[in-house]
């Protein structure tokens, strides 16, 4: 079957199986490989992208059923070359080791900034509560949302990487 | 690589577009809204189907929690993360909001559907026992035309409800009884798993007196359990930690959980006596205005 959809604000049609999931499409039939694919049973949150502004686990979410909708991956964060500001947390606060789990936290806490742009400790748990991370033990991915919710503000004021809260 | 086994693909755009595709193809077609448990069954071939028929379009259609006088109607399309939101649900029903806080997660809340959850009819699935203490009903529409089936009509044991091959389940409707609150517990072995208990509170009191209770209890029977006794049990007497007491007791005694992976079947009853005395308890409370 033939499926159109528009990915990161591109228009994109391709033939597919019914079957195929949206995480395979976005990463092998479009080569958007910063969408990773992780535990193919919606439990860890690798593969969460934006679907019509909602992030989504995309291991489980049909491709075709994101047929004629929009789609935003990690690759949509950046605009003309520059870093998001949650990208720019992430980076400023060590907000990943190894990365696996980076692109999907990256767009729901994208998510969570966009509702609410200073969410609490709690909040920001709360959003990250369908996703895994082996590495950081989410300390550092909540000072890196706590970071970004402040540089869209205006608000920051110290180096994050100095702080030791 | 887990994937379905291969299927057509085909999308409704309205209920009774869904209602032919569906008469057409028999029991090897099957709907699919949120997708969050048929597709993980899929995969694991625990379900097998030839086609699949995405009614996610009809969000529009069937994606409504209305309030009237007598009645709250909510569209099987409504998606958890709605019902969580919804400050009329919160007002009237907040055993609501306590169970969808503790549904899976909010990215698989962003997806799935009261509809989709009440016809999964796992045993464990939490707005099973939401539905049930609120006593509602569900709205199946087919060819030839509507049905309205109580919660105990609709379950016919794990993974098989009233709603037939060419049938959709459209609706949920939820009686409103004034002075009453509700409230929902839960213990999962980590956040955002299916329940070892889950249990339902919803009271009714008049001039200090219970009027009506009623109690649902998950994953301890082959479906969503009402307990008919605790009700009885509980009407015309003044809430208090005894009768809450008395309440866990019969729960405990009515329901029938087997040991499992969560649990053995003699902590599956403990529970059911402790989770029926929290949610009776918070339920009065909240009727007195004690607690959210």
């Amino acid at each position: 079957m033939r499926v159109t959809m528009r990915v990161n604000g591109n228009d994109v049609t391709r033939e597919i199986e019914g079957r195929l999931l949206l995480v395979h499409f976005l990463r092998d039939h479009l080569g958007l490989t910063g969408t990773h694919w992780g535990c193919d049973t919606s439990n860890c949150g690798a593969c969460a992208v934006w679907l019509d502004g909602e992030p989504v686990k995309s291991c489980t979410v049909l491709a075709a059923m994101a047929g004629g909708h929009e789609v935003r991956t990690v690759e949509g964060l950046e605009r003309r070359g520059e870093l998001d500001a949650i990208q720019r947390g992430f980076m400023e606060c060590h907000g990943l080791q190894c990365g696996f789990c980076t692109p999907g936290m990256l767009m729901t806490t994208r998510a969570l900034l966009d509702r609410h742009p200073s969410p609490s400790e709690q909040e920001i748990r709360e959003a990250i509560s369908g996703q895994v991370c082996r590495c950081t033990g989410y300390a550092t991915i909540v000072r890196s949302v706590q970071w970004a919710a402040a540089e869209q503000a205006g608000t920051r004021t110290t180096i994050a990487a100095n702080e030791t809260s | 690589m887990q994937v379905p086994a291969p299927f057509e693909y085909e999308r409704a755009t309205s209920v009774d577009h869904a209602i032919g595709l569906l008469s057409r193809r028999g029991s090897t077609a099957r709907l699919i809204a949120g997708g969050h448990s048929l597709l993980p069954m899929m995969k694991l071939r625990l379900a097998n189907f030839e086609y699949l028929i995405d009614i996610n379009d009809l969000h529009r259609e069937l994606g409504f929690i209305k309030v009237e006088p007598t009645l709250v109607r909510i569209g099987a399309m409504t998606r958890h993360r709605e019902l969580l939101e919804s400050d009329d649900l919160r007002r009237m029903f907040p055993i609501f909001n306590d169970a969808e806080r503790v549904i899976a997660d909010p990215l698989v809340r962003n997806r799935g559907t009261i509809g989709g959850a009440l016809c999964q009819a796992d045993p464990s699935e939490d707005l099973s026992a939401v539905c049930t203490t609120l006593d509602a009903t569900c709205v199946i529409r087919g060819p030839d035309g509507e049905r309205v089936v109580t919660m105990a009509e609709f379950y016919r044991g794990p993974y098989e409800t009233a709603v037939g091959a060419d049938e959709i389940l459209i609706e949920i409707r939820i009686p409103v009884w004034p002075n009453g609150s509700s409230a929902f517990e839960k213990l999962g072995r980590r956040a955002g798993d299916w329940a070892v208990v889950s249990c339902g509170a919803a009271v009714w009191l008049d001039d200090g007196l219970i009027t009506d209770a009623r109690v649902g209890l998950a994953a301890v029977g082959p479906n969503t359990t009402g307990i008919p006794a605790v009700s009885l049990a509980l009407q015309g007497r003044a809430p208090s930690e005894e009768l809450y007491a008395e309440a866990g007791e019969i729960a405990a005694r009515s329901c029938t959980p087997v040991t499992d992976q969560r649990g053995s079947a003699a902590y599956k009853r403990h529970l059911a006596a402790e989770l029926t005395r929290r949610a009776l308890r918070r339920a009065v409370a909240r009727i007195r205005g004690e607690e959210r």
